[in-house]
This record gives structure tokens, C-alpha cells and sequence, in this order.
């Protein structure tokens, strides 16, 4: 028996845990095989999916010229307005958020308690926050931004906790040493290591609000969301067309320039 | 991130030299970020004032929803499945079909830089196109029910895991899979034994991430008629049943407490 064959011997045998995933994984696949079902797919399907297509291909052009409230430009400077308010008010909140979740600095019970009201801010559907922020403000772009921050905070506040758990604690000390105030150590120990990092996913966060922003015009939280909509139900497909043309351009650019600085940000 | 067109500022030592300290472009950045402030501000209407005065508002759907009326529970089981059954299958098929994608977009396995183009070009157009439209979409082609948000879930799996794919090929160590191709492996036998035992913990942690992430977003997609538990919240939210929501929403927080934490479990041991 050569060296070859010896190492190879060694390794343990996983095989079992193998073939029990892959049959567990099965189970679970072909149970879930039944939300597949196509009696539901009308006999027009095809005659319906061939228009869909056709007009997003020819996208109305009148709606992207259009500078009034009611064209695509200004509804895209809306919805950026939305995301981008939203996404700052939502990082404010989950910085206090985050500091009390982070078991390096609270309590335990204190530190789960938080992340379970985090999990639960999470949870709740967009719709739902919309719905309860309208009876706040009235519907309009308002609600849009209130509730984009409530459901930004959930994420924010998550990752948030990641960087501050890896907080590198032996500058404090040393600041501590040599007779710093709090907030001497706050601004100079603490702000320089979590800047960079935060910022980088504010910016993610900014880049995925842009997208879900689409989901505030169901429930009349302004953005594009609902002109979109109410094309998609009155069959104008190449409205959508145009609309989605506007929404697929801007979010590649701004992904393009928010991959661009998060880069630079991490890596200094 | 340094501009040219700032002057460095100068500093004279005290025995003579002169040192260069580059300046901070931050007061330009919180400047703009004013700026963008105050016009958001404008564009969409925010005022505190409203806020502090009507926030009490906000609760009065909250309240409305506690205590969440039990006996409405027997009725949620079946949607509540009909949800995760759409995300795992929409997340398995879609994780499955994502890894020959990533194959062909990965610049160092295929040399056409055509075809990897092309396929990186469609992945990011998939990913932009939000999920809740995709369903829409997809309920006017195979009609209303889990079929359609199904179709959607599959559509946005395979964009979100085929990226972080290719990425993670595009990183791999390449000696190896170079060795075998020296040695007349096809491009697929030597993709198996070489590039697929690296990325295969990532690939299955990336899909279980989508897969938490799906049951999320599946709860909302029976709001446009995509089947599942958002067709019960729709018709609650429409007739104002607030305690029903409140079920609702206490048992998706509950399934989707339990999905994370199990795949939280499982991508632990993968990593």
C-alpha cells in the first residue's frame, strides 16, 4: 500500500451523512414538487406572455421624455428621494439599536432581548409598515420614506453588530492609559474603526431600498412602484416596458457606483 | 479617496523639513449629503412636525393586532406550507440551474469572453428586476396561485446565487484545475474534481442564505395573487381584521425564527 492510498484511508468515511442529507434534501424537494401545478395556466397563457414581451421590447419613449410629475424621470428622482431619505434616518436608529444588541458591550439578556425585537422588526412585511405609516401620514412619497427606514433598520442593525463585535478593544485600553475621556476614546478609539465599515453598508443598504422601493407603490407609499403597477393591471405593456427600462438603468448605475466606493471604503 | 484638486497642506517641522499632510475631502462629502438631504426633504414631503403629532396613529393598528385572534390559526396552515413549499422548491431549482450559469460567466472557466458576457449581463439584469414585479408578471402567464410565485422565487435565486457563484469560481485556486486539463480531463471533469470541492461550502451556505431570504420575501408575493400566506394578508389587511393580521404576522415571525436559526446551524458547520 503506497503513501497515496494510506492518506486516502485515513480520511473519515462520511458517506452515511452524505446519503441521510441527500435523503432528507429529497423528502423535502419532492414534498415541495406539489406547489408546482400548471391547471391554473390559461389556454391564452402563451398569446399573453408573447404580449408581455413584445411591450417591453417597444417601450413607450413619450413617458421617458416626459419631465412632468407624471414622467418617468421625475418619478425615478422620487423614488430615489424615498430610498435615499429612508436609508439615512433607518442608520441613524439602528446605530443604538445596534450598540444594544452587541454582546460585547450589554448585558446577555439585555443583548437578546434587542435581537429578538430586531428579528420581529424584520419579519414584518413592508406592506404591512405601509399600511400602518399611511394612517400616519396620509399616503404619498412620506410614508414611502418612514417606512423604508423601519425595514432597514432590521438588516442595518445586523450587520452593524458584526463590525462592533470585532471592535478592537486594546486601543481603548491604551487610551484609557493614558488618561482619555470617554469621549476622547469614543471619537478618537472607536469612530475611525467603525466609519469605513458602516458606511459601506449603508451604501449596500441603499443600493437594496432602491429595489424594494417598487414594493411601496401596492399600498399608495409613493415611488414608482404604483404607476408600474397600475400599468402592469391595465395590460399597457409597453408603459411597463418604459418604466422598468428606467428602473433596470438606474439601479445597474447605482450599483455600479455604490460597488465602486463600498471597494474603496473597505479597502482604504 | 483623495482629490487631486486639493493642495496638500504644508507643515514646517521644527528642525526645517517640510511634510505634506493630505487634506480630508469629508466637509466636501457631508456637504453633498446636505445637500441630497435637503432636496429629498422636499421631493418627498417629510415633516417632523407631522411625525410627532400623529406618530400615535401608528399604534392604533398595533393594538388592533394584539391580542391576534387564535381561532384563525386552522386556517393558516395550509397557506403557511404553500409558502414554504414555493421557496424551497423556487430556491433548490434555482440554486441547481444557477451553478451551470456561474459556469459560463466565470471569465477563468469559459474563454469566450462573449458568452461570459452575455451570461453576467443576464444574471444582473435578473437581479434588478424586483421580485414582487417578476410575480406579477409571472401570475398574467400561468395564472394566479403558488405556480407564479414559484416562477418568480426561482427566477430571483438563480440571479443572486449565480453571482456570488461566479465571483467565488472567478477566486478559486486555478493550479490545480490547470494541472488536469495538462493531463486531457475534459473542461467538465476537471471543473468536478478541482473548482467544485472549493466553492461547494460557499454554494450550499449561499443557497441556504437565499432560501431564508426567500421565505421572507414569499410572504409578501401573495399580495399580487402569487399564492401562499400574502393572499391571507391581503384579504385581513382589505377588511381591516387587524387581529387576524396579527396571527398572521406572529406566525411568520415564528417559521421564519425557525428557518434562520436552522440554517444559521447548518451554514456554521459548512463554513
Amino acid at each position: 500500500m503506497n503513501a497515496i492510498e494510506k492518506q486516502l484511508q485515513q480520511q473519515p468515511n462520511r458517506r452515511m451523512s452524505y446519503i441521510m442529507t441527500m435523503i432528507i434534501l429529497s423528502l423535502l424537494f419532492i414534498w415541495s414538487v406539489t406547489a408546482i401545478h400548471f391547471d391554473n395556466v390559461s389556454a391564452s397563457g402563451a398569446k399573453i406572455a408573447k404580449n408581455i414581451f413584445v411591450g417591453l421590447l417597444n417601450p413607450d419613449w413619450s413617458l421617458v421624455v416626459n419631465v412632468t410629475t407624471e414622467g418617468i424621470p421625475y418619478l425615478l428622482i422620487e423614488t430615489m428621494a424615498i430610498a435615499f431619505l429612508g436609508t439615512i434616518v433607518g442608520a441613524l436608529l439602528a446605530i443604538p439599536l445596534a450598540f444594544l444588541s452587541a454582546s460585547n458591550i450589554v448585558p446577555k439578556p439585555i443583548a437578546f432581548i434587542v435581537r429578538f425585537l430586531l428579528i420581529i422588526i424584520r419579519t414584518i412585511p413592508a406592506i404591512v409598515y405601509g399600511l400602518m405609516f399611511i394612517r400616519v401620514t396620509g399616503p404619498g412619497p412620506f410614508a414611502g420614506v418612514l417606512t423604508m427606514s423601519l425595514t432597514s433598520i432590521g438588516m442595518l442593525s445586523k450587520l452593524y453588530v458584526d463590525v462592533i463585535e470585532d471592535l478592537d478593544k486594546s486601543i481603548l485600553e491604551s487610551m484609557e492609559a493614558i488618561g482619555c475621556t470617554l469621549m476622547e476614546k469614543i471619537r478618537f478609539g472607536i469612530w475611525p474603526q467603525l466609519t469605513a465599515l458602516f458606511s459601506s453598508i449603508v451604501i449596500y443598504r441603499f443600493d437594496m431600498n432602491l429595489r424594494d422601493a417598487t414594493v411601496l407603490g401596492l399600498v399608495g407609499a409613493g415611488g414608482i412602484g404604483a404607476p408600474l403597477i397600475f400599468a402592469m393591471n391595465s395590460y399597457k405593456w409597453s408603459e411597463v416596458g418604459a418604466i422598468l427600462l428606467g428602473l433596470v438603468v438606474l439601479i445597474l448605475l447605482v450599483e455600479y457606483v455604490s460597488n465602486r466606493v463600498r471597494t474603496k471604503l473597505v479597502k482604504g | 479617496m483623495q482629490w487631486k484638486l486639493l493642495s496638500p497642506k504644508k507643515i514646517v517641522l521644527p528642525n526645517g523639513k517640510e511634510v505634506l499632510e493630505k487634506r480630508s475631502i469629508q466637509p466636501i462629502l457631508w456637504l453633498i449629503i446636505l445637500v441630497l438631504l435637503f432636496f429629498s426633504i422636499r421631493i418627498t414631503g417629510f415633516s417632523l412636525e407631522v411625525l410627532v403629532n400623529r406618530i400615535q396613529e401608528f399604534f392604533v393598528i398595533l393594538q388592533q393586532m394584539i391580542p391576534p385572534n387564535w381561532d384563525y390559526l386552522s386556517k393558516l396552515w395550509q397557506p403557511l406550507f404553500d409558502t414554504i413549499k414555493m421557496s424551497l422548491f423556487g430556491s433548490v431549482a434555482g440554486a441547481i440551474v444557477a451553478l451551470p450559469i456561474a459556469i459560463l460567466a466565470a471569465t477563468n472557466i469559459t474563454k469566450n469572453k462573449g458568452i461570459a458576457m452575455v451570461s453576467k449581463f443576464i444574471l444582473s439584469l435578473l437581479r434588478t428586476m424586483p421580485t414582487l414585479i417578476v410575480a406579477l408578471i409571472a401570475t398574467f402567464i400561468f395564472g394566479l396561485g403558488t405556480m407564479a410565485g414559484t416562477v418568480a422565487i426561482f427566477l430571483f435565486t438563480i440571479a443572486y446565487v449565480g453571482k456570488l457563484l461566479y465571483e467565488q469560481i472567478e477566486n478559486a485556486n486555478m493550479e490545480a484545475y490547470e494541472a488536469m486539463h495538462s493531463m486531457g480531463l475534459t473542461t467538465i471533469q476537471a471543473f468536478r474534481y478541482a473548482i467544485l470541492p472549493q466553492i461547494l461550502p460557499n454554494y450550499l451556505s449561499t443557497s441556504l442564505f437565499c432560501f431564508e431570504g426567500n421565505v421572507r420575501y414569499a410572504s409578501i408575493l401573495g399580495y399580487v395573487g402569487a399564492g401562499g400566506i400574502g393572499l391571507l394578508l391581503n384579504e385581513s389587511l382589505g377588511w381591516r381584521s387587524y387581529e387576524n393580521v396579527g396571527m398572521i404576522l406572529l406566525m411568520l415571525v415564528c417559521t421564519v425564527f425557525l428557518i434562520e436559526t436552522t440554517s444559521e446551524y447548518f451554514r456554521k458547520k459548512l463554513m
